[in-house]
């Protein structure tokens, strides 16, 4: 499919980076807010999909040289591993950890391994979603 | 509130009947998408719908709404996603082999071979 | 170690999570996958010795008090059938070593195995009905990639029919949970079971139960849900459908079991008779349809649904011996379903054809296959000592006992025509004149194919004749299943 439509590559140059700011802002806003991995994640897709309607797949992937079947095997195991952190403690899997630590520039921030797993869901929806669009969307 | 809620589910549970009944293969994943959307407002609807506050501890809320069924929905909501994401992708992949979309066409038979 | 109970589920999940950095490295994929199949068996025998000595294992995720967090928990009855499936998964993907093809290899075959392998084995020793949910999508999502693999016509077909049924239901599985979690308000298996003894199950809980019947039914194929199975189950390769034959169904066949001996067993007269009936109604669709056809592999299939019907015949009677009866029952049918499938399969590979009619005269130069096959064949209609007989002696005094006596004389006839339906096989196929075989070249995996199906037919073999060395496990399963109480008190450890 061919096609020229500056208005919509103009448009798309800044608002995929508002956009992916935006999913990165929901990620990290899960802990304690409305958000998560699972919604952050659908919106970095969302803005990979934009780009991939305004330009073709081969460019994408030039730009963008990510094996998102990579992806989702890494999210897996972040996952699961972040899950198995407690056996080593003698804890019953899944238990979570979290502390306080002072960090330069940021203060005084609270450091939760749910977040770890989070990341690993965000990984696993990002992949799963481009392999599907990538799937459909990849023959003409 | 909870007659409200009633009827919605059961429009689309109506509507996801109709839908999956029909022959078309897109028609089909839509009815069960509808389906699925009926069975989380019903969780929601029988997990009570009386709470008024997010469940999230804080301060002077004691009329908290019951967390549990949010999260089922929320699990139920990304197997449906997946789930029809696979079910779209197989459609085209079986429209694209099979050169049909029509249930009808489709249909199997056991052979001795 | 708390957490032990976990590593049947862990090990295959963490193993498929490592075969999909490679997917393209054959050797890697089919090494990798052994490794952790042989593991997980490790795993799940120390497991069934632990719950033996210790008695039932139970660990709830995060440190949560029961019953609010998701609880798993290792009962006899779970943890039987959780070795038995992982020991079928190793089975098979030996099996599918020459059998099922470089392409599918390449394309996630491992990974979907060991991923439904997760999903069944979390299914069995899951302690939550949520999460009972979670893992049966699990499952399906793998059977779905299992389904479609190769991608051939009539998988691509099949698969779509497959998947919209298994949509619907596990679109009234949610559902269900969500009625019943509105009338008893929890989750935890172990504290639902005791809610419903408080308000002593209600006409709203029957209801509940029923909608159960239906979804579970679903997956297990009974009366009259079983319309899916045949044609769905026949469309994937052999390996793939070895695993769904001997795993899937019975997946559906413990939820059943769980949910009617734990839940709901304050109105046997109505829900378990229905059971009862329905039992003996998908016998009877069973037999019909397994001497309807020429095809080897329907024949097989059809013989699934005959012995879902059997097992659950079983749990109907809620009685001590028809438990017992169902719990050797549904490990023998597991393993010699299996078996019979791989055996079906080399069938299948050098005759070139399914058809019946096509075959013949095979004993003469496949005599190893075919006396393997009719072990197999008089294993499963139960003759003694073979794996299947005590199992169905058992069902069939429960049913006796507890004063079904016509349908109690239903399964002995239906042993009649499993019999009859397999041996036809075997008189077709090896008997006769010597019909078209395909050439030696194409059929160089005949000794790869025969090792491991020789070796799972011994194991069922071993089975029937040590069932006397394996009864005190069963009888730790059937405690539990007679007596909720058991199982309510070791999770929330009153």
């Amino acid at each position: 499919m061919k096609m020229n439509n500056v208005i919509l590559k103009t448009t798309v140059q800044v608002s995929f980076f508002i956009i992916f700011l935006f999913s990165i802002h929901i990620f990290l806003a899960g802990h304690f807010a409305p958000g998560g991995g699972f919604v952050g994640g659908l919106l970095t897709a969302s803005a990979l999909v934009l780009l991939l309607l305004t330009y073709d797949i081969k460019t994408v992937q030039k730009l963008l040289p990510i094996n998102y079947m990579m992806m989702t095997a890494v999210g897996l195991a972040l996952a699961l591993g972040t899950a198995s952190i407690s056996v080593f403690f003698g804890d019953a899997f899944f238990k979570h950890y979290f502390s306080h630590f002072e960090i330069p520039l940021l203060g005084n921030t609270e450091l939760h391994t749910a977040m770890l797993f989070d990341s690993g869901v965000y990984l696993v929806v990002v992949g799963v979603t481009m392999i599907i669009i990538q799937s459909i969307g990849g023959d003409e | 509130m909870e007659v409200v809620m009633a009827f919605v589910i059961g429009f689309l549970f109506m509507a996801a009947v109709y839908l999956i009944l029909s022959k078309s293969i897109l028609r089909i994943i839509i009815g069960t998408s509808l389906l699925s959307h009926g069975a989380h407002l019903l969780i929601l609807t029988m997990g009570g719908l009386d709470g008024e506050a997010p469940p999230v501890l804080a301060d002077g809320v004691t009329n908290m709404a019951d967390p549990l069924p949010q999260a089922l929905i929320l699990t139920a909501i990304v197997i449906s996603f997946g789930v029809t994401a696979f079910f779209l992708v197989l459609a085209y992949r079986a429209y694209q082999e099979l050169g049909t979309d029509n249930m009808d066409e489709i249909r199997g038979k056991l052979s001795d071979d | 170690m708390i957490n032990f109970l976990l590593l049947p589920i862990l090990i295959p999940f963490a193993t498929a999570i490592i075969l999909m950095f490679a997917p393209k490295k054959i050797t890697f994929q089919r090494t990798v996958s052994m490794i952790g199949l042989i593991a997980a068996t490790v795993a799940s025998f120390t497991l069934i010795q632990r719950v033996h000595t210790l008695g039932i294992q139970v660990v709830t995720f995060g440190n949560w008090p029961e019953p609010f967090g998701i609880t798993i928990v290792a009962d006899m009855m779970a943890t039987i059938l959780v070795t038995t499936s992982i020991v079928i998964a190793l089975f098979t993907v030996w099996y599918s070593f020459r059998s099922i093809g470089i392409e599918r290899e390449q394309f996630f075959y491992y990974p979907g195995v060991l991923l439904m392998i997760t999903g069944v084995n979390g299914a069995f020793l899951t302690g939550d009905i949520f999460n009972l949910f979670v893992f049966f999508e699990v499952l399906l999502m793998a059977s779905y990639l299992l389904s479609v693999i190769g991608g051939e016509k009539k998988q691509l077909k099949e698969s779509i029919k497959y998947i919209l049924v298994n949509v619907v239901s596990s679109a009234l599985f949610v559902i269900t949970v969500a009625l019943l979690y509105s009338v008893v308000g929890t989750l935890n298996m172990a504290d639902i079971s005791v809610k419903i003894a408080e308000i002593g199950q209600p006409g709203i809980i029957t209801t509940i139960g029923v909608l159960f019947l239906i979804v579970f039914g679903l997956k297990a194929a009974i009366f009259p849900l079983f319309f899916w199975l045949p044609s769905s189950y026949a469309a994937p390769p052999i390996p793939v459908i070895a695993l769904f034959g001997a795993l899937l169904t019975k997946v559906g066949v413990y939820a059943i079991t769980r949910t009617y001996t734990l839940f709901f067993v304050h109105d046997i007269a109505f829900t378990h008779t229905l059971l009862l009936v329905l039992s003996c109604l998908t016998i009877l669709a069973g037999c019909i349809g397994a001497l309807s056809t020429f095809n080897v592999k329907n024949i097989i299939i059809y013989n699934v649904v005959i012995a879902v019907g059997v097992i659950l015949f079983g749990v109907a009677q809620m009685n001590e011996e028809g438990l017992m009866g169902a719990m050797f029952y549904i490990t023998h049918d597991m393993l010699i379903k299996a078996a019979l499938f791989f055996l079906v399969g080399i069938i299948v590979v050098i005759t070139g054809t399914a058809n019946l009619k096509k075959m013949g005269g095979l004993i003469k130069t496949f005599p190893v296959l075919g006396w393997t096959y009719l072990i197999a064949a008089f294993g499963l209609a139960g003759i003694p000592p073979l794996s299947g007989f005590i199992g169905k002696m058992l069902i069939v005094k429960g049913g006796l006992e507890a004063g079904n006596i016509w349908s109690s004389l239903w399964i002995l006839l239906s042993s009649l025509v499993v019999l009859l339906s397999v041996i036809r096989i075997f008189i077709y196929a090896f008997w006769g004149e010597e019909k078209t075989i395909v050439p030696l070249a194409e059929r160089k995996s005949y000794k790869a194919l025969l090792i491991p199906s020789v070796l799972l037919v011994a194991i069922t073999v071993f089975y029937g004749v040590g069932a006397e060395w394996i009864t005190p496990y069963m009888q730790d399963a059937v405690d539990v299943l007679i007596d909720p109480s058991v199982y309510t008190d070791a999770v929330l450890k009153e």
